[in-house]
């Protein structure tokens, strides 16, 4: 029989030994070690996996939130711009008719000056045509009356219908 | 880019591995080439690691000798003395017994002493043992040193971790069960990262590899006690149960206990077709890269023509068989766990779910 066939006692004595070394300073110092940091850095992985998803689940809610925010927002705003809108309209109503009202009050003012005017200008124009009147009769009767008072009568009664007239 | 490079190694593998060879080509320049011898010659233990045979002079790293004889105590002393069939302080290798060492007693008997020699196979064993704890202690001191939580390790940390955790998770896990997988883990791991490494240091045909470790019975042989005694002491109370009272019908239990007998029988069939597998698939690999090898020697002693042409052939089967080995070198290692991981795992049965 080949010798790769027969156990070798001295073979055997030797692997026994180199076997048992390797396995038991592997067994303290090796294969754990690696198994239990790989486990570690698996666990570590999985956490963070885990914690990422619930901080984008955050995200979501917050964007979400940012959202109804913007929109309510836009909301008021719109609501403003109307209300803004209104008070304008309200408040150039209001001074178109205040200024039609004043316009109103400085005219009849106007009016009243112009014919307390007219009334002023018709006496003053009325006692000149009176003493132009006299001064012309005067001139007139001087040489045909002789009588003042009677002529001053007379023209006084011509001058009330020309008045009247 | 990769079939590439693996064409390159293979080539280089095959390259290497005319090397020890070619020296046998010029050892046979007498008529024949007894196959059989080199091919055997080359996959045995021997005392010293022969590296290459040039115009007729070995060159071989001579190793340690101890034995301890029959009446003399221990002895020990560099395998070169025992050369061209020399004899010292009356050991001698004998080479119609498979090249051991035997002693001459005075009285002219000859006797096997207790042979402890650091063989070739012996310090590829250590050399393999030392590359493990180079390896596996470095990779645990750059966990140590680091904090895994901030970085994960690159270069031959990471090779190392993706292959324990290959084996781990792929493989013991399932196979041994959540619970127990941690404590089994250390063996599992040590045999198929053992096995794996000596395959592949196997397959260099030089210094420091190339000695057939895991073809050889003894080395198999062992391991398969080893995973046989990690299945048998762990075993719980429903293993043992299911071996001497299995869920049979009575009949086949009592009177004759028919069912135990083949159950136990079991518990030794299972260590023994660990250890055969592994070692016959070893040493296959290396016969038949040899005996290709060997071809080449043969058809150039019948003539150039014949001889040329072969050799290509037989040199492009040799590129196949390494790239093959190599592959088998990892399979090897890979069922040797595996099915250790199984019985083990079988050997830790849990209260069935059908039973309740």
């Amino acid at each position: 029989m080949p010798s790769i066939l027969t156990p070798d006692l001295g073979l055997l004595f030797w692997m026994f030994l180199a076997f048992m070394t390797v396995f038991l300073l592997l067994w303290k110092y090796g294969f754990p070690v690696i198994l239990q940091m790989v486990e570690k850095r698996q666990n570590y992985i999985d956490e963070s996996l885990q914690k990422a998803h619930e901080a984008n689940e955050k995200l979501m809610a917050v964007q979400q939130e940012c959202d109804k925010m913007m929109q309510s927002t836009r909301e008021k705003q719109a609501a403003l711009l109307k209300e803004a809108k209104a008070t304008h309209d309200a408040i150039v109503n209001q001074a178109r008719q205040k200024a039609a009202d004043e316009a109103a009050i400085i005219i009849a003012d106007a009016k009243a000056q112009i014919e307390a005017e007219r009334q002023n200008a018709l006496r003053s124009i009325r006692g000149t045509v009176a003493e132009l009147s006299v001064q012309i009769s005067e001139k007139i009767l001087r040489q045909k009356l002789e009588s003042d008072a009677a002529q001053q009568q007379y023209i006084q009664r011509l001058l009330d219908d020309v008045a009247v007239k | 880019m990769n079939r590439l490079s693996l064409f390159i190694v293979s080539t280089v593998v095959a390259l290497f591995s005319f090397l020890p060879q070619t020296a046998v080509a010029s050892e046979s320049d007498e008529p024949g080439i007894d196959v059989k011898e080199i091919v055997l010659g080359h996959m045995s233990d021997a005392y010293s690691w022969h590296i290459v045979t040039w115009n007729g002079h070995h060159v071989s790293i001579p190793l340690p000798v101890i034995v301890k004889g029959e009446h003399s105590g221990w002895h020990v002393f560099m395998s070169s003395r025992l050369d061209h069939g020399h004899s010292h302080e009356g050991f001698f290798i004998d080479e119609t017994q498979n090249g051991k060492i035997y002693e001459r007693l005075d009285d002219g008997t000859i006797v096997r002493p207790l042979d402890l020699s650091i063989t070739k196979d012996v310090l590829q064993i250590w050399i393999v043992v030392g590359l493990m704890l180079w390896l596996f202690i470095g990779a645990a001191r750059w966990y140590r040193r680091h904090d895994v939580t901030r970085q994960a390790p690159g270069g031959m940390v990471g090779l190392i971790e993706m292959f324990v955790m290959m084996i781990y998770d792929d493989l013991i896990r399932p196979s041994v069960g959540e619970r127990k997988a941690r404590f089994f883990a250390p063996y599992l791991l040590c045999a198929f990262f053992f096995i794996f490494i000596t395959n592949l240091l196997g397959l260099i045909p030089i210094f420091p590899g190339g000695a057939n470790v895991t073809g050889n019975i003894t080395i198999t042989f062992f391991l398969a006690m080893f995973t046989m005694l990690a299945v048998n002491i762990f075993g719980n109370k429903e293993y043992w149960k299911e071996i001497f009272w299995p869920e049979v019908p009575t009949w086949l239990k009592a009177p004759i206990p028919i069912m135990p007998v083949i159950e136990f029988f079991g518990v030794f069939t299972k260590p023994f077709a660990l250890m055969v597998r592994l070692f016959a698939n070893i040493m296959a690999g290396h016969a038949i890269i040899l005996s290709i090898t060997c071809v080449i020697f043969i058809t150039c002693q019948i003539g150039v023509a014949v001889g040329a042409s072969i050799s290509i052939v037989s040199f492009v089967m040799m590129i196949f068989m390494n790239a093959l080995e190599f592959l088998v070198a990892f399979i090897q290692a890979y069922v040797f766990t595996m099915l250790s991981a199984v019985f083990i795992g079988l050997a830790q049965p849990e209260h069935h779910a059908h039973k309740a």
